[in-house]
This record gives structure tokens, C-alpha cells and sequence, in this order.
């Protein structure tokens, strides 16, 4: 129908962002192509939010350029978002509402016609499953229904682009596979999504190619599988080692013997290609940990070897 | 799944909207709707305030002063009694009170305690419908508010000519001139702790001296002069030559000095939020 359609969802090369004289996004390049599950993986204030607010048109930016659709924000950001979907990183529904005012109200904001509102408010609350509540107010709903009421209320204007800042952060384990399964439903049905989270399980599951962000700058970009294949081993040891345990001293050990081993406060990781000969490798030279476990690696130690911190403590 | 769900297929086809930029409603328009939708909720306290402001104020200041004032016979005001004197002022009054108390918390709660406003900002509107859109709302509500003030009046017995009707309006745009500048500061402030201050020391002293009680001739020349700036004794000058007959055309130039401070509360509220909600 409209060109724009056809163009690349979202360019944007050396885009910055600062804060007074704080870099919050530094210089950054990258592409996202039509249909696929782009991520923003990185830990606190990496820059994700500012990123995607830059997107969203609602951040101008400081330097670089940005192209959503192939329009410039700066210039057509109302036109731009008349076709995104947003998830922001708070919810900001209006809690005095109910369910379905929510969705009533923000329709209007895209001049969608009453009576489209009422279809598409129903096939939104089905799809996130809050059909039952529809007439309730928006307050003592739980964390999860709010997240996904937000993500229905992104859906209204049937957007081209849904961005999504950390869709299951703060949810329980239940709330968050639901959620997934929804985002994974809407991948499947052709969606471009964007999506930021300092999960590498969400990240694997839902992102087709992501980038890893840290202090403001993109560390590295690829698949998921790409970047663990890059970065690290096939599988992974963790060791557990009694408290009393030096673990520098161990790890000199082993790193003597050629493995590769990454210390962390409470633990050894041994990247490898077979976990079992390095565990058994391990045992050779002494090393009596109090638990062992082999898995294959992550995200994770794709953040680990990047950028030398864990996600957790990084944030 | 069949019907996919919630958005189209990339890259669109067969959009269903219209390609944006081809609003035919303009759209601060929806953002009256927005908080038409709230409204519904609270109207009862609403209206008992619209309702019962009017006909307390002129019972304590117009009939209860104003027996004393008359009896002294003190100074001769326009409209013959203190009652028919003080009426339209209080009119005034009570729609820059309205106005000051809608923009001050519950625009700053819109952006720090309740976020409502940042459920508006990733959507098509723009800053300015943003601004706009809250302060058609007001004038909505104040409308409503003056008109049955002014019937009050005319129960009152205080209507002296027909171009009363105008007066609602006249109050409207009054209470505009402060709702536009103070919502716009209001969305500039990190805490309310400067609130009270602004209705101590503009709120107030406007009530008190702005010409509702006694014609701002009366005050020192000094006072005077700040009087006469504020928007306060524009409306009142504005209402109460409206509703005793003896508007001419000077009042053109206080119609002018209100749109001014109406169009420079609403650029002023463009440059705060877009720094606020569009950081
Ligand atoms: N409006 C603002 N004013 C000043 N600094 C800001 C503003 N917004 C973000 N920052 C700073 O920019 C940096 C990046 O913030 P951002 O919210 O983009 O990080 P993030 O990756 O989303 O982190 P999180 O995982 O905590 O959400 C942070 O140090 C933050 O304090
Ligand atoms: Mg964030």
C-alpha cells in the first residue's frame, strides 16, 4: 500500500544519545529487517530504554541518524507512531479506568472508529486472556495482567513495529511464559518486534538477532546461536567449591592445563567443548567441588566474555 | 490461528485506517474524550461543587456583606447594590480558583504519581494536543460551572442586560488564563512543594485584591498598578460590565489581554512537556 511500508522497519548508524555531558547511548549501528524479533540485551542502564524511546519517537536524538519506516522521527514522529505498537518499560495505564476503557481511550488516540475499537478489544483480550476482567478496573489487577492489558493496548492500531521494553521484567515465572507464548504468537503471524530484557533465556527464546548493549555502546550483534558459537564453548561446568576454597588458586590450576575459566564470587565456570572430560579434568588436579554441573552455554557467558561481568552484576 | 491478531502483516496490506496524517477531527479532540471517559466516574462531586459554590458565595459575600455595605451606603458601585457589585467578581473568582486547583496536582500527578501522561506520548498525538487537549477540557468544565453561575445571578435578581449570555464565556476564557500558564509550570516541577506558594502568594492576593470585593481604585497606586495586570481583573472587568450592562470597548482590550495569556500559557506548556514527556 504506502512506500513506507516497504522500507526497512528501523536504520539507525552512529546514533547517540546524551544526558547533559552522560552518554546513555553512544554511537551505535544497527538494522532491523521486516518480520523479524530484534532484542536489546544488556544489563541496568546500558541504554536500552534510551534506545528504544529514540525509536519510538517520544527521545529526539542527539547525534546520528535514525530512520523508522524510512521517515526521520524528528520530523514525521507522529506519523511514525501512528503505526508502532509500544510497550514502555512502565506500564502507565490509567489505573482509575477499567480493562476495557483503557483500550477505548488509547484507540482514540490512533482515530480508530468506535465501533473498530469494540472488535479489536475483543480479539485483544482473548489474545492476552483478560476477557474476564474486561470490566474491571485497571488498579488491583496483577503485575502480570497489567503487562499484558499494556501489550493489548500496543496491539489496538495494529502496528507494523512493536516495541517492547522489557515485557517480563518483575512478572512471575507463570506470568512471564505467558506473555512469551503471546510474543511468540505474534512473531509467528509475521510481526516485526523489537524488544529489550536483561534475560538471556528471553532473549534465546523469542529474538531471532539481538545485540548486546553495555554502558551505551553495542559489544557485539548475531543470532543467539551466532554469538554463543562466537564467544564460547559448546558447554559450560559450573563448579561450586567449598567457601573456605581459594578460587583464584584453583582456577590457576586449571588454567595451566590449557582450560579456559572464568571466576566468579561464588563459583567456576570451565568453558568447553566436552563438559564431561573437562569435569573429569577437574578432578584430575584435585579440585573437590561441593556441587558440579554441566550445561551448554548461554547468553549469559556471551555477556560474561563480552564485557567480563555477569548480567546480574552489571545492573 | 487464522486471523492474525492484533496488527498486520508486514509489510502492510489492506491497511484498515486511514495512513496517519489524515485526521478529519482534530486531535486534541480525543484527549477531551480521554478524560471525558474519567469524568464519568467522578461527575457526582463535581456538580455538587458547581452547584453549591455559587449559591454559598452569594449568600455570605452579596447578601450578608453586602446588607451591611449597602446600609452604610458608603460608595457607589456599578450596579447599585454591593449584591449586583460583588456577584459577577465572585463568578470570576471561583473559575480562576477551579482552574488553578485542576492544574497544579492533578497535571503533575498526570506525569509523577499516576503516569497516565506517558500513556499518551507513544501515540500519534503531539505535544501540542497534549496542551491543548487538557485545556479544552477545562474550558468544557468551566463552561458548565459558569453557566449555572449565571443563572444563579439571575435568580439573584443582579442580571441587568442580555448580554449576560456572553458572561459564561468571558469567565471561560478567564479561567484559561490561568489553567494554560499553570498547567504548563506544573508539568515543569519535579514535587508540588512550590504549589501552595503559588496559591498563597497569586491565588490569593488576586482574590483578595483584584477588584471582587471593592474596585481596584480603592488600592494604593502601587497595588493598583499590579492589579490591573492581573488576569483576575481582567475577567471581572469583562463579566460584571456583561452582566450589569455597562460593557463598551474597552472590554475588547481585556478579551485581548486574556487570549494573550491563554496563547502564552499554551507555548510555554508545548516547550514543558515535550521536555518533560519527550525527555
Ligand atoms: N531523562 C533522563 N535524564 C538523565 N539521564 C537519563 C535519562 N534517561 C536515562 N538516563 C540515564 O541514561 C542511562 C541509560 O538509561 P536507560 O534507561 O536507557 O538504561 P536501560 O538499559 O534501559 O536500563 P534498565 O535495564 O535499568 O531499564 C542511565 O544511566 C540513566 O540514568
Ligand atoms: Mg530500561
Amino acid at each position: 500500500m504506502d512506500d513506507a511500508g516497504l522500507s526497512v522497519p528501523v536504520a539507525a548508524r552512529g546514533l547517540t544519545k546524551t544526558f547533559g555531558s552522560f552518554r546513555a547511548v553512544d554511537d551505535v549501528d544497527f538494522q532491523v529487517q521486516p518480520g523479524e524479533a530484534f532484542g536489546f540485551l544488556g544489563p541496568n542502564g546500558a541504554g536500552k530504554s534510551s534506545t528504544m524511546r529514540m525509536i519510538g519517537c517520544v527521545s529526539p536524538r542527539t547525534a546520528g541518524d535514525l530512520t523508522v519506516f524510512g521517515l526521520d522521527p524528528t520530523r514525521d514522529g507522529s506519523t511514525i507512531r501512528a503505526r508502532l505498537g509500544v510497550v514502555p518499560q512502565e506500564d502507565a495505564l490509567d489505573v482509575e479506568l477499567n480493562v476495557r476503557e483503557n483500550l477505548y481511550v488509547y484507540g482514540r488516540f490512533f482515530d480508530l472508529k468506535r465501533s473498530e475499537i469494540r472488535r479489536r478489544t475483543e480479539e485483544l483480550l482473548e489474545f492476552t486472556q483478560l476477557t474476564e476482567r474486561a470490566d474491571d478496573r485497571v488498579e488491583p489487577l496483577s503485575g502480570g495482567m497489567k503487562r499484558r492489558l499494556t501489550i493489548a493496548r500496543a496491539l489496538i492500531n495494529q502496528p507494523d513495529l512493536v516495541l517492547l521494553d522489557e515485557p517480563t521484567t518483575g512478572l512471575d515465572p507463570q506470568a512471564r511464559h505467558l506473555v512469551w507464548d503471546r510474543l511468540y504468537r505474534l512473531k509467528q503471524q509475521g510481526a516485526t518486534l523489537i524488544l529489550t530484557t536483561h534475560y538471556m533465556d528471553e532473549a534465546e527464546q523469542l529474538c531471532d538477532r539481538l545485540v548486546v548493549m553495555d554502558n551505551g555502546r553495542i559489544v557485539d550483534d548475531g543470532s543467539p546461536r551466532a554469538l554463543i558459537d562466537r564467544h564460547c564453548t559448546k558447554e559450560v561446568v559450573e563448579l561450586r567449591l567449598a567457601a573456605t576454597t581459594d578460587l583464584e588458586r584453583s582456577a590457576g590450576h586449571l588454567r595451566r592445563d590449557g582450560l579456559e575459566v572464568e571466576v566468579l564470587p561464588d563459583r567456576i565456570l570451565i568453558y568447553a567443548d566436552d563438559g564431561e572430560a573437562a569435569l573429569s579434568f577437574a578432578d584430575g588436579v584435585g579440585l573437590r567441588p561441593e556441587s558440579a554441573l554441566i550445561r551448554r552455554s548461554t547468553l549469559e557467558d556471551v555477556f560474561l566474555a563480552l564485557t567480563g561481568r555477569t548480567l546480574v552484576e552489571a545492573g | 490461528m487464522t486471523t492474525p491478531i492484533g496488527h498486520r502483516r508486514y509489510p502492510s496490506v489492506g491497511s484498515v485506517q486511514p495512513p496517519a496524517g489524515t485526521w478529519t477531527t482534530p486531535r486534541f479532540v480525543r484527549v477531551v474524550e480521554y478524560h471525558l471517559v474519567g469524568y464519568r466516574r467522578m461527575w457526582r462531586g463535581s456538580i455538587v461543587r458547581i452547584v453549591i459554590s455559587p449559591i454559598l458565595y452569594l449568600l455570605s459575600m452579596g447578601i450578608g456583606v453586602g446588607s451591611l455595605v449597602d446600609q452604610r451606603g458608603a460608595v457607589d458601585l456599578a450596579g447599585g447594590s454591593y449584591l449586583a457589585f460583588v456577584a459577577p467578581g465572585l463568578m470570576a473568582a471561583a473559575a480562576m480558583q477551579s482552574a488553578s486547583a485542576a492544574s497544579l496536582y492533578p497535571v503533575l500527578a498526570s506525569v509523577k504519581w499516576l503516569r497516565t501522561a506517558y500513556g499518551q506520548v507513544g501515540t500519534p498525538l503531539r505535544p501540542v494536543d497534549l496542551v491543548v487537549g487538557l485545556q479544552a477540557w477545562f474550558a468544557i468544565l468551566a463552561l458548565a460551572a459558569a453557566i449555572f453561575f449565571t443563572l444563579v445571578l439571575a435568580v439573584f435578581g443582579v442580571v441587568a442586560s442580555p448580554l449576560v449570555v456572553l458572561a459564561p464565556l468571558a469567565t471561560v476564557l478567564g479561567g484559561l488564563s490561568f489553567s494554560a500558564p499553570l498547567a504548563a509550570w506544573a508539568m515543569s516541577q519535579q514535587d508540588d512543594h512550590k504549589f501552595s506558594v503559588v496559591f498563597r502568594l497569586i491565588v490569593l492576593p488576586m482574590f483578595l485584591l483584584s477588584g471582587v470585593f471593592f474596585p481596584v481604585e480603592q488600592l494604593p497606586a502601587p497595588l493598583e498598578a499590579v492589579a490591573v495586570v492581573a488576569p483576575l481583573w481582567h475577567t471581572i472587568e469583562l463579566t460584571r460590565g456583561l452582566t450589569l450592562g455597562t460593557a463598551g470597548m474597552s472590554d475588547f482590550f481585556h478579551v485581548a489581554v486574556l487570549v494573550a495569556y491563554v496563547i502564552a500559557g499554551c507555548l510555554y506548556g508545548k516547550r514543558t512537556y515535550t521536555r518533560r514527556l519527550y525527555p
